[in-house]
């Protein structure tokens, strides 16, 4: 154990031509995209509390859940719009109420708590949440704005560390992977909150850096191999990187396996999203990311120590 | 490749040092006087209440206008300057009256200036186009009030959360008119919640005995409800205030004597005392109103002057009203109503629930990266497991020298900055393999492997530093644990790395000068 490695993923010697399927991966990618586009303005997301405004309260009753009473105990406290449902065991019961003009969702919450504890005597309240309408549309606009600047920071990170070739690149390709990532949500129907924006935020940050380990061998590369045709040095590159971008989005993916398996319902569905987010991200570098930039750098990107002025380039 | 002992000592210590600061989150203090830092359990994990509450600076604002339109009539009838329909208008937040006479304008206008000011440049006094004079608050002094009024309500709230007895109470400020309430351990905030709710302006003010007055009051008096509406119908109170709430010194929750009942004592300061005895002495006969937050609690003849300087509320309570009616009055009032925004409450079976499913999926994680790494990568990957570890302690470490608060969203941070962090240690054995491909020495391709992986290595944490600073920044609650916990991170990562596994690399390398490296 102590010894050699046991395993790898690729063969030192891969030339796997990736660049071959340049078209198709650009084609696959745009469609997904345009049909997360499409689902997300129809039906679109579930927002969460965070987003939506309301309350939850979810109750564990003592014995199975009595829907019929529950509702009814409800009705009698002239709150007929609630949405009940079970989820995992029978005897967990999730309560929902969409804020709508009533500014009192606190003095709600508390009524609703009464009156399920009083229709089914022993019931624990898990929890109990009231999101006000005006501090909902708050959290929405912080949540974009996070979202937003880091975009935002990331493309100027790349710009001024990569050419600009780059950067597009890759904020192009940043941005398919979020509207893939919003389908994802919108056909799973995991809540979309505070929590989903870092997961989000998480899975950008994941994939710009698998995009950053496949542009640095570019650059080495475009100053190593003066002639070779952009074509076959972005292939010969993520060849070189195929092992490492493999590695690390495994090690990534086992870390957060667990959290989706056994996190709860809080963490599942945020832990699911980066599992899928993973898996585009590291798909995009190559089958996205790369294409992108041998449309836009051929002929265009600097070759050679002559023409390579950025100091950052004598660093690595 | 080389490294100086100074500097193995130093990484080496700082791992220990880190060890050691994780050891107030697993035990007893062991000695009272020793600093003994540890990382808060969120409401999430430990069960509790998170209250957002807004202070309404609407009506601060308008009570401050109502005020000025008092001292205003009070000011021209002293003078025996007319006025007319005095208005106020929150909106534009002024107070306006017609002068009796446009010549009087002038001198209404330099009578009026001379009004009392809590701040300077409070208000200006303004002739106005249609000839009517504006008393004109300005909008710094509106500012000003509002950030001593928030200033003053989480002092408030502080002791009146403090006489409940909750444990741990944290209270802050949050932007210009919120304030955040947390309450480790009480799930149902219910009874806290009527406590903040309820501002506990009390005054005591004289009851018009004119019936005519009840249908139809004159300027200078208004229709209270009663508390009680069984009692009747609202009466018509006097605005003056003969005697204010803020003067009371103690209040208690007591049994009356004579009826049983439960009843809030309470007694005056020297101002109050002698204010109360001047009022109940001049007006033996009259009904005197006992107003809590517009409402009258009671209203009793006065029979003889209390000069003592104590009484007694009899309001039909029960004990728990009478017990928080009486905290609220020692506590103070609010200077402003508190609303309840946004609540979140986690009941203690769920938090323990997610202790586990957070404390497994933790170790799980790791042990599944820890493998990972070691049939991949061989001896490098143990000694990248070996970072692993020491960074995992020194996230702890100073979470809990921050005294941080660890949520739900933080653990998963945790877990994801593990899966992250062995990404350097790839990028470094992956460079290693190709430089040995090449054909170079093993100490060359050492060498190389860890100058061409750093550069990459910072570039992709700079990104995700980024991202993550943006999401402490503008997230809230839960969110900014899990930004924290992996900026943290990103830190111990680079630490734990760049440092430490690479130094186990080369300390290894140096014994025993092997012809081929493990890769």
């Amino acid at each position: 154990m102590f010894g050699r490695p046991l395993l790898r993923f690729v063969r030192k010697d891969t030339q796997i031509n990736f660049m071959r399927g340049r078209y198709m991966g650009l084609i696959v990618s745009a469609v997904l995209s345009i049909a997360s586009i499409i689902l997300f303005f129809h039906p679109g997301l579930t927002l969460g509390l965070d987003f939506r405004g309301g309350i939850v309260v979810e109750a564990k009753t003592s014995g199975p859940a009595d829907f019929a009473k529950l509702r009814s105990a409800l009705a009698a406290q002239h709150i007929s719009h609630a949405s009940l449902q079970a989820f995992g065991a029978p005897d967990d019961v999730l309560i929902r109420l969409d804020a709508g003009d009533d500014q009192n969702t606190d003095a709600v919450v508390d009524t609703v708590r009464r009156a399920v504890t009083e229709a089914q005597p022993g019931t624990t309240i898990l929890r109990a949440d009231a999101v006000g309408a005006s501090v909902s549309a708050e959290l929405f606009r912080n949540g974009m704005l996070a979202l937003g600047l880091s975009l935002a920071m990331i493309l100027v990170y790349i710009w001024f560390r990569f050419e600009w070739e780059f950067a597009l690149s890759a904020v192009i390709t940043l941005v398919l992977d979020l509207t893939k990532t919003m389908g994802f949500l919108v056909i799973t129907g995991f809540e979309f909150d505070l929590v989903m924006v870092a997961a989000i935020l998480t899975i950008l940050g994941y994939s710009t850096n698998d995009k950053v380990v496949v542009y640095d061998r570019v650059r080495e590369n475009l100053r190593k191999y003066r002639t070779m045709p952009l074509i076959d040095l972005i292939n010969l590159s993520i060849n070189e990187t195929l092992n490492r971008t493999l590695g690390t989005s495994s090690t990534v993916f086992l870390a957060a396996l667990p959290l989706a398996l056994w996190g709860g319902a809080t963490l599942s569905g945020f832990a699911w999203t980066m599992l899928f987010g993973i898996v585009v991200g590291t798909s995009s570098s190559i089958f996205i990311a790369a294409p992108l930039l041998l449309f836009m750098g051929e002929g265009r990107l600097k070759r050679g120590a002559k023409a390579g002025p950025a100091p950052a380039q004598q660093k690595s | 490749m080389y490294y100086s002992r100074l500097k193995l000592a130093s990484v080496l210590g700082v791992c220990l040092l880190g060890l050691l600061l994780c050891l107030p989150n697993g035990m007893r203090k062991p000695f009272p006087s020793i600093p003994w830092r540890q990382i808060h359990l969120g409401l999430d994990l430990r069960g509790g209440s998170y209250l957002l509450m807004q202070v309404d600076l609407k009506s601060l604002t308008h009570d401050r206008l109502q005020t000025l339109a008092e001292n205003t009539r009070d000011t021209l009838l002293k003078s025996q300057l007319g006025y007319q329909n005095i208005n106020v208008d929150a909106d534009k937040n002024t107070v306006s009256f017609q002068p009796r006479d446009a010549a009087e304008a002038d001198t209404d206008v330099a009578t009026l200036d001379k009004l009392p000011r809590v701040v300077p440049n409070e208000f200006s006094v303004k002739k106005q186009d249609d000839g009517t004079i504006a008393l004109v608050l300005s909008a710094d002094a509106i500012k000003a009030r509002a950030r001593e009024a928030v200033t003053q309500s989480i002092e408030i709230v502080r002791r009146r959360i403090d006489g409940t007895g909750a444990v741990d109470p944290e209270i802050t400020r949050q932007g210009d008119d919120r304030i955040v309430v947390e309450l480790p351990g009480i799930s149902d905030p219910e009874r806290i919640k009527a406590l903040l709710g309820t501002t506990a302006k009390m005054t005591f003010r004289l009851v018009d005995s004119n019936p005519l007055h009840a249908t139809y009051p004159p300027p200078g008096v208004s229709l209270v409800p009663m508390a009680n509406p069984a009692e009747g119908g609202p009466l018509p109170v006097f605005d003056h205030v003969d005697v204010d709430g803020t003067d009371l010194t103690n209040a208690g929750a007591v049994i009356d004597q004579q009826t049983g009942e439960w009843a809030v004592s309470f007694s005056f300061d020297s101002v109050g005392t002698r204010a109360f005895s001047s009022v109940t002495q001049t007006n033996v006969g009259k009904r005197f109103a006992i107003v809590l937050d517009n409402k009258v609690i009671e209203a009793p003849v006065i029979r003889t002057p209390i000069t003592g300087g104590n009484g007694q509320i009899t309001g039909g309570f029960d004990a728990q009203k009478a017990t928080d009616l009486a905290l609220m009055l020692r506590a103070g009032a609010l200077p402003a109503p508190l609303s309840v925004v946004e609540q979140r409450s986690i009941g203690p079976s769920l938090g323990a629930d997610s202790i586990r499913a957070g404390i497994l999926s933790l170790g799980v994680g790791f042990l599944l990266v820890v493998v990972f790494m070691v049939l991949f990568y061989g001896r490098f990957g143990w000694y990248a497991d070996i970072a692993l570890l020491a960074n995992l302690v020194l996230m702890v470490a100073i979470l809990s020298l921050f005294e941080a608060t660890l949520t739900l969203p933080g653990m998963a941070g945790m877990l994801l900055t593990l899966g992250m962090a062995v990404d350097a240690n790839i990028l470094i054995n992956e460079r290693i393999r190709e430089e040995v491909a090449r054909g170079r020495t093993p100490l060359a391709a050492m060498q190389t492997g860890f100058e061409r992986a750093t550069s990459t290595i910072v570039d992709s944490n700079a990104t995700a530093f980024l991202a993550h600073v943006m999401l402490f920044v503008f997230g809230t609650g839960p969110v900014r644990g899990f930004a924290l916990t992996i900026t943290i991170g990103i830190a111990t990562t680079l630490f734990t790395t760049l440092l430490l596994s690479r130094m186990l690399m080369a300390r290894w390398y140096a014994r025993p000068r092997p012809a081929s490296l493990p890769v």
